[in-house]
């Protein structure tokens, strides 16, 4: 860990202690836990070059298993046959949420990765809309529309001896740090390792990669499976902390909000979503607390959006990276980790169209 | 295996593009340890036959051997883990990486890291890493490409993009090395610069199959020449019998002087 790095874990460890307000830390939680979730839509859309428009499913769906393990279950498949499980404690409750999260990442990655660009969208679109059509419908197992409801807070420690509770703001807000922490950490060994390696170069040239014996589905199945656990996570955390879920966790909205924070915030770099994220995760509460009419902030969201996705197409850390070296600074070593080239507005450099797909 | 064995048997290869035949039953072998050009017009159906040898293209018929083991319909990264690797004909490579990432990425099999030890940051990765830098190093001397090391991929000149190329496929540990026009684009220093660099390959015991139209490089490297037109074979032979051959002349280079003339 560098110094820097220290620092700023220090100061993020400080905050409960001279953040009083419960409404700031309540958005600084749940921004942290948006960050997680597009933290691990970029793994798959910066570092694979695959966009996931049904990202979202994973984390309804680590909501979903996480809220159902830890209220407990069961459902009558027939008319004598029923499966259920008890209620488990909520720390075992959150890796089954992760759990159930990564298998369906799995299964979708063997799935979709059949097909490429469009429709692997077109795929992922589907596969959320069919996940919240269950959580809809299955009334039995999820209530439906009626919601889970009083799903437990995470408590930690001996029965009868002492107990941790996580029920209280600054504590979750520890919670949710550490879980930020350590996927961060997991995507940037990821990045730097022959696997990420692997998901990059089948991201910027998949003939090329192939040839040099990468296997391409390989890689992508395990972004998926790695990012879809990620959100996982970042789901359960949310539901035990929110302590309702409801199928409206699909929304399409929500995966078009992570997805926004991973472009704003310059996909393909570890710090790209975390600024995304933060940014897009306080926005809405900053121009509320301007006490702008309703109507307005979203007005004025919108513009706001527009104007980073026009001005900085790359996202806001690699623009802030050549920022910095235009103004002398050192310069960072071209590395691994540069941006995905943007699909829309192609880079300017030096030898237009050199070195793209060949065969 | 001895020398003058055969690496590669390509058995009766045909491809079609919806009408087209693009090859007709084609049959060759490339020898141990020999450099192999295939030669030809555009559309002879040279690169064809590197897409179907190295499982970019499914052969409508016809049999692909690598010292006894079947290529055909196997996928390209498992052609590539046999120690078959080609480059590509148009530039290809990962312009928005550095040069040595480059490298690292063609490293891709010297071993395998396993996801867990990768995210528990075990020392087998961390040794595994140091190994690959060094080794990725070793290719960029082997290629006089070190000075480049830190730069981006589509920031270098033309002709060392083409060498970089050729790195990122050693990178991959080659037994038979197939190079797809190599030296086009690039100026004549580079040409003698690159025909040096590929008998230095080849004195690595690396077999090597070329497609190319610089006749100069095909003339100087060569140990072998087969010559395609229209999808078949119509020479085979070493570079004197190919130059004088009546078919040869006829089909490439009368071309060549009646394209020369109209």
């Amino acid at each position: 860990m560098s110094r820097w790095t220290l620092v700023l874990v220090l100061m993020l460890a400080s905050i409960p202690l001279w953040v009083t307000s419960l409404y700031v830390l309540h958005i600084l939680i749940t921004t942290t836990i948006f960050i997680i979730a597009a933290m691990s839509l970029n793994l798959l859309l910066g570092f694979t070059g695959q966009l996931s428009l049904g990202h979202v499913a994973f984390f309804g769906i680590g909501a979903y298993a996480s809220a159902l393990s830890s209220l407990g279950f069961e459902v009558h498949l027939t008319d004598d046959l029923a499966i259920g499980i008890g209620p488990k404690p909520v720390w075992i409750a959150l890796p089954i949420g992760m759990l159930a999260a990564g298998l369906c990442g799995f299964a979708v990655g063997k799935v979709a990765f059949r097909v490429r660009g469009a429709y692997f969208v077109i795929v992922s679109i589907s596969f959320v809309e069919v996940v919240r059509l269950v959580a809809v419908n299955w009334v039995e197992l999820t209530q439906g529309p009626m919601a889970l409801n009083n799903i437990p807070p995470l408590t930690l420690g001996v029965p009868g001896m002492f107990e941790l509770s996580f029920a209280r703001k600054p504590a979750y807000f520890y919670l949710v740090l550490a879980a930020f922490m350590i996927c961060y950490t997991v995507i940037r060994r990821l990045v730097n390792s022959q696997a990420g390696r692997a998901m990059i170069a089948l991201r910027d040239n998949e003939p090329l990669a192939a040839s040099v014996g990468i296997d391409v589905t390989r890689y992508l199945v395990l972004a998926t499976v790695i990012s879809a656990a990620m959100a996982g996570a970042a789901g359960a955390l949310y539901a035990h902390y929110v302590r309702i879920v409801d199928p409206d966790i699909f929304l399409f909205i929500y995966t078009v909000t992570m997805v926004i924070m991973v472009i704003t915030g310059g996909k393909g770099t570890l710090a790209g979503p975390i600024v995304g994220g933060a940014v897009f995760g306080m926005l809405p509460e900053l121009l509320r607390a301007l006490a702008i009419a309703p109507e307005l902030q979203w007005v004025l969201l919108g513009a706001i959006m527009i104007l980073i996705v026009f001005l900085l197409p790359q996202g806001i850390v690699p623009a802030m990276r050549s920022w910095w070296a235009r103004r002398g600074g050192p310069p960072a070593p071209p590395s691994l980790l540069s941006p995905a080239p943007s699909p829309t507005l192609p880079r300017k450099r030096g030898r237009e169209g050199w070195g793209k797909r060949g065969g | 295996m001895a020398a003058g064995s055969a690496a590669l048997q390509v058995r009766d290869l045909s491809i079609r593009f919806g009408g087209l035949m693009a090859i007709e039953n084609m049959t060759f072998d490339v020898r141990e340890g020999e450099v192999l050009s295939l030669i030809g017009p555009n559309g002879a159906g040279k690169t064809s036959a590197f897409n179907a040898i190295t499982g970019y293209l499914r052969p409508a018929c016809g049999d692909i051997f690598y010292r006894g083991r079947r290529l055909t319909g196997l996928r390209p990264n498992a052609i590539a883990a046999l120690g078959v690797v080609r480059t590509f004909q148009k530039t290809s490579l990962f312009s928005d990486q550095s040069v040595l990432d480059n490298i690292r990425i063609g490293l891709h099999l010297h071993s395998r890291q396993h996801p867990i030890a990768i995210i528990l940051s075990l020392s087998s990765v961390r040794v595994d890493e140091r190994k690959r830098e060094a080794a990725a190093w070793d290719i960029l001397r082997f290629m006089a490409l070190e000075a480049r090391a830190h730069e981006l991929g589509s920031a270098l000149p033309y002709g060392e993009q083409r060498l970089l190329e050729v790195a990122i496929a050693l990178a991959a540990r080659p037994k038979l090395l197939l190079l797809d026009e190599p030296v086009s684009g690039m100026n004549p220093a580079e040409k003698v610069r690159f025909m040096a660099t590929l008998a230095k390959i080849r004195s690595q015991g690396v077999t090597v199959l070329l497609v190319e139209h610089d006749m100069r490089t095909v003339m100087g490297v060569s140990d072998r020449i087969i010559c395609l037109n229209q999808g078949r074979i119509i020479a085979d032979g070493s570079p004197k019998e190919i130059q004088s051959d009546p078919e040869v002349i006829r089909a490439y280079l009368g071309e060549r002087a009646r394209r020369a003339d109209g």
